[in-house]
């Protein structure tokens, strides 16, 4: 579903008196089926605003609409991939995918069974979070999100912990997915070549207080190539845009 | 060693699964046994120099009876029914205390664990209540409720109701706070909230202080049934000494010690059963 949000601000309260603005009159559209990618540095906001928009923080000015209807708190239908996987440790993949919905109803029990095809977790569905690599767990996270079927998937850096190898895995695995069931998808990430690996259109945040500075498109066919010119001459666009916010740190280079 | 190999090759066949599947068994039970057997080791040296000095007259029979007098103590204990009986009688009064006072200890530290306002209102009190002995208590009981079951039930219940109570509530508030928000973007409700994320969380301390609490249940049961009862292992014990029958007061401390051991590990299983998602350290592997 579309998501807009219309002058959103977010302020926290540090100390007794300081006030630390964390969103600055934050616009955005986001059409139906968009895969956004909001890439900045840490400490700008952006997780701030993705919290926001699952509902799960409240306290901020301004609107969020979720196909067209105001957002009322947190929901199944905004899903939410933290950056951690959050899995129940005392269920096993299938169950922690079902998790409140019993895998005794008929129609549960496919749907799980289509999602660990899905996420490419057939022959792990009895296993417990604490025998999963990281990147399996992630995978189990996002099957969890998807069976409820969102309007939304909002991902949090949901990648970062991972390494180079899972991390590309899993990339492809959220474009198959998004492909297929043309889900909204918001995704956080401070990755430049992940968030034009994915996005089509990424947006630029700044910090202090925190903006969308830019938004580029990226009208490249899936499945990208990170080695191809088209690819590379979209990261220069988008280094350049980081370098003139004065926002280029060793740490992003290395991605 | 060398067969190894063709093994594994072979498990791959659909034939031979069943077949390693019955070796994997086997080996488990192996396993089970060895760790018996090694726990035997110490109580039968124990055992053989008792018999022996106690054979060769190093100490008084009246004071520490040898193990076969104590076995044979036990054979007529157990022939004349005697011995069920008691034990039957003390195992209704330490059972009903322990789902007493365990059952009330799951439900106030559950509800004490929820609300804050339930802990700031209640839990001084139960902290005040927790540390008074039992055998400070125990007169005023038999005061209260006289010399029948009541007092001696509730005397149990007052000792296996805070293990259960304490834990309950630390392990509800252990929760990972992360969970809870993974609970609000599923939408839980408040029943699902207790019943999918918050009891199974506070499952392996609900299990300890069921655990702690079974102890002190067997406890409190010794000390009901030593204040004034006439049947009963305690009773039983009592009654001996007094005609310095000190065989049959070997008998019950050992009954008491497996009833004891025996429902610790009973809980042990659930345990297992219950917890099996948990990674945890197993101690390590190899000789003592």
């Amino acid at each position: 579903m579309s998501v807009s949000i219309r002058s959103v601000s977010k302020t926290f309260i540090k100390g007794r008196q300081e006030e630390v603005k964390a969103l600055e009159n934050i616009n955005l559209e986001i059409k139906q089926g968009d895969f956004v990618t909001i890439i900045g540095p840490s400490g700008c906001g952006k997780s701030t605003l993705l919290k926001i928009l699952a509902g799960l923080d409240r306290q901020y000015e301004g609107s969020v609409q979720i196909g067209g209807r105001p957002l009322h708190g947190p929901g199944i239908k905004q899903g939410f991939i933290f950056q951690e996987h959050r899995l129940f440790p005392w269920l096993n993949v299938e169950k922690n995918i079902a998790a409140d919905l019993p895998l005794s109803d008929r129609e549960v029990r496919k749907k799980v069974d289509d999602l660990l095809e899905t996420v490419r977790l057939k022959g792990f569905e009895k296993a417990y979070p604490s025998e999963l690599s990281g990147g399996m767990a992630q995978r189990t996270a996002i099957a969890r999100a998807l069976l409820r079927e969102p309007d939304v998937l909002l991902l949090d850096e949901p990648f970062g912990a991972l390494d180079a190898f899972t991390r590309t895995h899993l990339q492809d695995v959220l474009l198959t997915i998004w492909e297929k069931k043309r889900t909204t998808m918001i995704l956080v990430t401070h990755d430049i070549d992940e968030s034009i690996y994915l996005g089509n259109r990424i947006l630029i945040m700044t910090q202090r207080p925190g903006t969308i500075s830019r938004s580029i498109p990226v009208d490249l066919p899936y499945p990208r190539k990170k080695s191809e010119l088209p690819f590379q001459q979209i990261r220069q666009k988008v280094m350049i845009e980081l370098e003139s916010a004065g926002l280029f740190s060793e740490k992003m280079v290395k991605g | 060693m060398s067969k190894t190999k063709a093994e594994i090759t072979a498990g791959i066949l659909p034939d031979s699964i069943h077949h390693s599947a019955e070796k994997e068994a086997f080996q488990r039970l192996n396993v089970g046994l060895s760790r018996i057997l090694k726990g035997l080791i110490l109580p039968l040296i124990i055992l053989a120099v008792w018999q022996a000095a106690g054979s060769l007259g190093i100490i008084s029979e009246n004071l520490l009876p040898v193990p076969t007098s104590i076995f044979q103590a036990f054979k007529e204990l157990a022939s004349t029914g005697e011995l069920w009986n008691n034990l039957q009688i003390s195992s209704i009064r330490a059972g009903a205390g322990f789902i007493l006072g365990a059952g009330l200890g799951l439900l106030l530290g559950g509800v004490v664990g929820f609300s804050n306002k339930s802990e700031e209102l209640m839990d001084p009190s139960f902290q005040m209540l927790r540390t008074i002995p039992h055998l400070a208590v125990a007169p005023l009981f038999i005061l209260w409720f006289g010399f029948g079951e009541l007092s001696k039930i509730l005397l149990i219940a007052k000792g296996a109701f805070f293990p259960v109570y304490v834990n309950t509530f630390l392990g509800i508030r252990g929760v990972d706070s992360k969970l809870f928000d993974v609970a609000r973007v599923l939408e839980f409700n408040k029943r699902k909230l207790f019943t999918k994320l918050i009891l199974p969380a506070a499952m392996p301390n609900i299990l300890l202080g069921i655990r702690l609490s079974l102890g002190i249940a067997w406890l409190g049961l010794v000390v009901a049934e030593m204040m004034g009862s006439s049947e009963g292992i305690g009773y039983m014990i009592m009654d001996a000494r007094q005609f310095s029958n000190t065989e049959v007061v070997f008998a019950g401390i050992i009954i008491f010690a497996a009833a004891g051991k025996i429902t610790d590990s009973l809980v042990r299983l659930l345990e297992a059963k219950l917890l099996k998602w948990r990674d945890h350290f197993k101690g390590e592997k190899g000789e003592i």
